[in-house]
Order: structure tokens, then sequence, then C-alpha cells
């Protein structure tokens, strides 16, 4: 379920005036001499979508592990719902909902006592039982499937099952470490709808993903890289502000050869592939295109298409990164 | 500690063992084959230990003697030949475990009053059984000539009977001297460590191999509550099977049972403590199944079989060995066994055993709680 335009506007404007339901301060994991997180700061708003964007590595995982009182932090501190991670860690495992990355619900149980296990460990007041179990199998969408021994689900529906599992007792907030990597894109999709209601009724959602196109669906989203936020504000915001210069969609025979050409070539500041086309970035769109065109045609590269394009999630992570690693190779 | 979420955890557990064939087939079989296996198959008991004859003599004398060794329960004689090497031939095949050789000159040595000497080849590949067959032979020998003395006395006249001691025996608590009730009794140590640790061992490893350690750890579930509701199904199992092993070795092999059930029964359940304990920390610090099953089985297991005193007296190892075995909780439990099925000692007598045993269950289970933390690190 996508929000458009003013729908979304409103309900970023209502998000901005709630209360912090995450609050990290200078957070920071080390193992060894290696560091994973290095020094975050950040707040997610009560009943927010929030997105943690970054490649494999990045430091996501980690991050979100330290939140629900996993991993020790090294230095820095974090709260989630008002109670503090490394000092009352328990706290904040009764209000956290948390499905970690690889499926690790139990294959030999059935979809009810996999559902039943987790009433039971988030203790679920018998009363309230049954109507919960209800909820759960609905929105999982797993109802007449009770039975079903959980090692024969498709994956899209182990991953429905987890959720229900982690929200069985209704938690303030979840934690999502890639809830839909290998998941077929139509399960993905109904998950996000699953998302989207959680955080309709009040739930603050914490995902992490290197979907570009899921990142989209978030209310704010913060990009990581190598440990380290690079950039934070809506998808709309990111999109605006957070590149440095103009996107070029150029098609051109052969790809591989003038995205080599192009690394010296003036005035392109990056140049990567996406799908078919190269994506540049340049500082001025409308007085670069003609020029790279020349560029290209001197070089015996045929441009059959060149035009400014309004940048997505993806170029602005790719744009991002690759400028972080240009400054990492200057000062090294 | 919440008692739904530990039941929560134990149900879970109970799942797992049902659903799961191995584990289902180590808590049934491997009891009752293990005790089948000991009752019928380890026999430490030598008797009709096979024989062959050169009787280079042939004389009456020498046909006396073999008949002496006939009579006798640990000797079979299988074979009488005409030659040496047929003898040494019978022993390089593992025909016989002893030759006997009767030179040709045995009757008129003795009609002569001399000394004669009968050759006995002993198969010592196992040195045990070697042993007892030349105690055992020069018993036979012994009896021999203290009869041809006594007749030579009598034909010179001598009319006085010589003194003689004689040892009466009476056999103590295993009055059979059936080794099947010293060995199967300690069976028990053998089927508690497998239950105790090695199914254990895989619990935890298996959490975290699968991956749903995880998520377990994220529920507001303690350490506490985790350990106590993994453990507490195994412990109704190895209980489980401690009544079947005690049933099948009284009802079926006929150990005699002296003691008291109850007295049984708290041993045991110390010595599962003891088990359970270990194969948890194990299992915590392993975290991959197949390491955590190895040295489950190399810590408890293998001392429960060697160096308990289940097959081999303590008594008769080295003194440093039998200072070893002192570490290895099994030695206790074994004891006890022993103890109570044949003796009948009452709990009061059994101290010595009791309190070490104790104090390993106490300590083995703080260490266990100790070891297990609800961090990924």
């Amino acid at each position: 379920m996508r929000l458009r335009g003013e729908r979304r506007a409103m309900v970023e404007q209502a998000i901005s005036v709630s209360p912090n339901s995450v609050v990290i301060e200078d957070l920071t994991k080390r193992f060894g001499d290696f560091v994973a997180v290095d020094q975050i700061n950040l707040r997610v708003r009560k009943g927010e979508v929030f997105g943690f964007l970054g490649p494999n590595g990045a430091g996501k995982s980690t991050t979100i592990r330290m939140l629900c009182g996993l991993l020790k932090p090294s230095a820095g501190r974090a709260s989630v719902a008002g109670y503090d991670v490394s000092r009352d860690p328990e706290a904040v495992r009764q209000n956290i909902g948390y499905m970690s990355q690889k499926f690790s619900l139990y294959n030999d149980l059935t979809v009810m006592e996999n559902l039943r296990l987790f009433a039971g460990l988030y203790s679920v007041p018998a009363k309230d039982l049954p109507g919960r179990m209800q909820w759960a199998l609905n929105m999982a969408n797993l109802k007449g499937q009770e039975n079903l021994l959980t090692s024969t689900l498709p994956g899209g529906w182990k991953q429905r099952l987890a959720l229900g599992c982690a929200v069985l007792h209704r938690p303030p907030i979840i934690f999502l470490d890639e809830p839909t990597s290998g998941v077929d894109p139509i399960s993905r999709r109904q998950f996000w709808d699953l998302i989207h209601q959680m955080a309709q009724e009040g739930v603050t959602v914490f995902v992490t993903t290197h979907y570009m196109e899921e990142a989209e669906y978030c209310n704010r989203l913060a990009l990581i890289f190598r440990g380290k936020i690079v950039a934070l504000g809506t998808p709309t915001e990111l999109k605006r502000d957070a590149m440095k210069g103009e996107l070029l969609l150029v098609e051109c025979q052969p790809l591989g050869g003038a995205v080599e050409a192009l690394q010296s070539a003036p005035l392109v500041m990056d140049a990567a592939v996406f799908g078919n086309a190269l994506h540049l970035v340049v500082a001025d769109a409308p007085a670069a295109a003609p020029l790279v065109q020349t560029y290209l045609s001197e070089r015996g590269i045929a441009v059959s298409r060149i035009e400014e394009i309004r940048p997505t999630l993806e170029d602005v992570f790719v744009s991002l990164t690759t400028s972080r690693n240009a400054a990492e190779a200057r000062t090294t | 500690m919440s008692l739904t979420r530990l039941l929560a955890v134990a149900k879970k557990e109970v799942l797992h063992i049902l659903r799961d064939s191995r584990s289902l087939s180590i808590v049934i079989i491997m009891p009752v084959t293990l005790m089948l296996l000991f009752g019928y198959g380890v026999n430490l008991d030598l008797k009709g230990l096979p024989v062959y004859v050169y009787d280079q003599d042939g004389s009456q004398q020498s046909q006396d003697l073999l008949k002496r060794f006939q009579s006798n329960e640990y000797f079979h004689i299988v074979r009488v030949v005409d030659r040496y090497s047929s003898l040494t031939r019978a022993l390089d095949d593992g025909d016989a475990k002893m030759g006997i050789v009767i030179p040709w000159n045995f009757s008129q040595r003795l009609s002569e009053g001399g000394p004669v000497e009968v050759q006995a080849l002993v198969d010592a590949t196992d040195d045990n059984t070697a042993n007892v067959l030349i105690g055992y032979a020069q018993g036979v020998m012994q009896g021999y000539s203290s009869g041809i003395e006594i007749d030579w006395l009598r034909k010179h006249g001598q009319s006085i009977q010589p003194a003689s001691v004689s040892v009466q025996t009476r056999t103590w608590y295993n009055e059979n001297l059936d080794s099947s009730a010293f060995i199967i009794p300690g069976v028990l140590a053998l089927v508690m460590s497998v239950i105790g640790a090695f199914l254990t061992s895989l619990t935890i490893a298996r959490e975290w191999e699968r991956g749903s350690m995880e998520q377990l750890i994220s529920t507001p579930v303690t350490a506490m509550e985790i350990m106590l509701g993994k453990l507490m199904p195994y412990f109704v199992i190895g209980m489980f099977d401690v009544a079947v092993c005690a049933w099948i070795a009284i009802g079926w092999f006929h150990v005699p049972f002296r003691g008291s059930f109850l007295t049984l029964a708290g041993s045991s359940a110390l010595f599962m403590v003891v088990v359970l304990a270990l194969g948890f920390f194990v299992s915590v610090i392993a975290k991959s199944q197949l390491a955590a099953s190895q040295i489950a089985l190399l810590i408890t297991f293998l001392p429960a079989f060697l160096l308990s005193g289940f097959l081999f007296a303590i008594e008769q190892m080295p003194v440093a060995l039998q200072w070893i075995t002192r570490i290895f909780p099994a030695r206790y439990y074994v004891s006890l066994l022993k103890q109570i099925f044949l003796k009948g000692s009452p709990a009061a007598m059994l101290t010595a055993d009791l309190l070490p045993l104790t104090a390993f269950a106490l300590l083995l289970a703080l260490v266990a709680t100790r070891s297990f933390h609800k961090r990924l690190e």
C-alpha cells in the first residue's frame, strides 16, 4: 500500500510531533579492531515506519541487535520504548517484537504450536489468548493452516507467521531485520501492506532492507554505509537533497566502454550502470548533456538517448557510497 | 521465574523430541539395547576354555591327571593330539587357549619319586585370561600332587594323615559369582550419560545452528527459564529410562535388588542433574551440534564406561588413575548402583559416594547456569 502525495505528507506531519520510540546516541559496536557501527545518532518517532537501508555488512543487523538487547554496545547509548538497552534489556524485550534476518521459527512445530510457544514466551494472558491467536492467524492469512508443519509452508507464509509470532503480545515497537529477503515479489508486497497496517495502529516499525523499492515504502530512511549513517530523511527529502548534482540518463552502445570512458570525462562526477542505460551525476544537467554526447561519439560510442531524469533512491545511494569511497581513497 | 514461560519452553522441547525420530530412538531403543548387550554379550566369567593335550606318556597316571582337568568346569579338553606341532598350531589358530604336554617319562619319574614337569602352553594375548588360566592349572596340578604324596606315604606304611588347611569360602552379595550381576547395574550410568549429556548437548547447539536461538532470546524469557525448560523433559525421560533399566535388570536378568527404590531414585536424580548440567554446559560453549556431541560423549560416556568401576575395578587400576577416577561423577554413581542393587545398603551407609555426587551436582548446576547468557557474543 503506497501512500501517495497528500496522504503521505499528512502521515509524515503526524509522526513529526509524536514522542520518540527509539533514541540512539553515539551508538558504537566494535568486534576486535573492526568497527561495525560507528557513533550513530538517530531518533525514531512513535508510529513511524523507519527504514534502515544499506548494503550487506554495513552494520544494519548489528544495530538492530543492539536495540533488541542481543548485543552489548561498545560505546554510546540507546533507549527503546524509554528503556536503556544495556541496563534494562528485559524491559526492552517485553516491549518489542523482533524478526531476525534468518527465518528462525521452529520448522518441526506446526503453525499453531509456534504461535502458542511465543504466546507463552511473551506471557500473553490466558483470557486474551484465543483472541490474539485468531488475530495473528488472520493477519498472517494463515487461517485453516493451523495444523500444518511450519517446514511445509512457502517462504512468504513463513515470514508472515514469523511476524505474527513477533507481534502476538502487541508490542509498541517492532524490529524487522530484512524481513522479505528471499521472498517472492507478491508476498513481499503483501508483507509491506501488513507493516503499514500495523503502523496505522500506532506501532513503530524499524525495518532494515537492501531492496531500494522497499525503502520507498518507509516514512523515513537512514542510509548506512560502513557503520556510519550517510544520509537521513524521508525518501522525498533524500531524493531531493542528498544528491550532489543532477542526473542524466544515457542510452548508448557499448555500455561497458562508455562507463570506462566517462570515468575520466570532465563534468561527470559519477557514472553507473542501471539496467540497459547509464546514470551520470553532473552539476548542471542541461549544460552537460550535449558535451557528454560529443565526448562519447568522439570515442566511437553511439548515444541513442540522453535526458535529465529525477533521481531514484538507488541513485542517491550509489552517489553517496561512491563519494564516500572516493573520500576514503584520498585520505588513505 | 515465570511458570508460563518455563512451560512454554518445556512443551516446545517435548515436541522436538517427539518429532525427531533419532532422539526418540535414543530415548526408547538405546536403553534396552545397552541392557541386552551388556546382559548377554559381556561375560567376564571364564568357563570351559578350550584345551589341547599332547600326552606322550599315555599311562594310567597321565590319564588321571587329564581327568582332573576334564572335571574342572574352567577347562574343556577339546582334543588329544599326537604331535607337538599340532598343539602349537592350535594355539596359533586360536583353537586352544592352553596346551598341556605330558612328558614320555611321566609315569616312570613318578614311580621313581622324582620330580616331573608337565608343560602348559598358554595363549597370553589376553593377559587377564592367561593369568586366570595359569592359576587354575596350578590348582589342578597341586591337587594331583598332594594326592600322589598321600598315596606314597600310605604305601610306605605311614598311616598318619598329614595335617592340612583348607579355605571355606562363602561369597557374599553376588552369591553365584555371576559377572552379569556386577555389570548390569552399571549400565544405568551409561544410559543416563547418553540421555543426559549426549541428547542435551544437542539442544542448545541446535538452536544456535538453526538461528532460532536469536529469536528465542529476543523474547522476555530468562536464561534460567530456557535452561530449566529445556532440561525438564530430559530429566523426566532419564528417570523413566532408569525405571525401565532397573526393571529389565531385576525382572529379566534376575540381578538381585536388595536396596530401596527410593535410594535408587534419589541417587539417579542426583546423577541426572550432573549429566544434564554437563551436557547443557558443553552445548553452550560448543555452539555446534557435532562438536558438542563429541565433547559430551568424551567427558561422560567414556569415563562412565572405563573409569567408573563399571567393568574394570577401580582398586586394580594404577594409583594415579584411581585418583583421576575421582573427578568423574560416574564413578560415584556406579558405586552407588552396585551397593544399592547387590548389598542393599541404606542411604546412611552410602554417604562416601552420595556426598561427592551431591557436590558435583551443585557445582555443575552452578557452572551451567553461569555459562548461558542471553547475548549473541
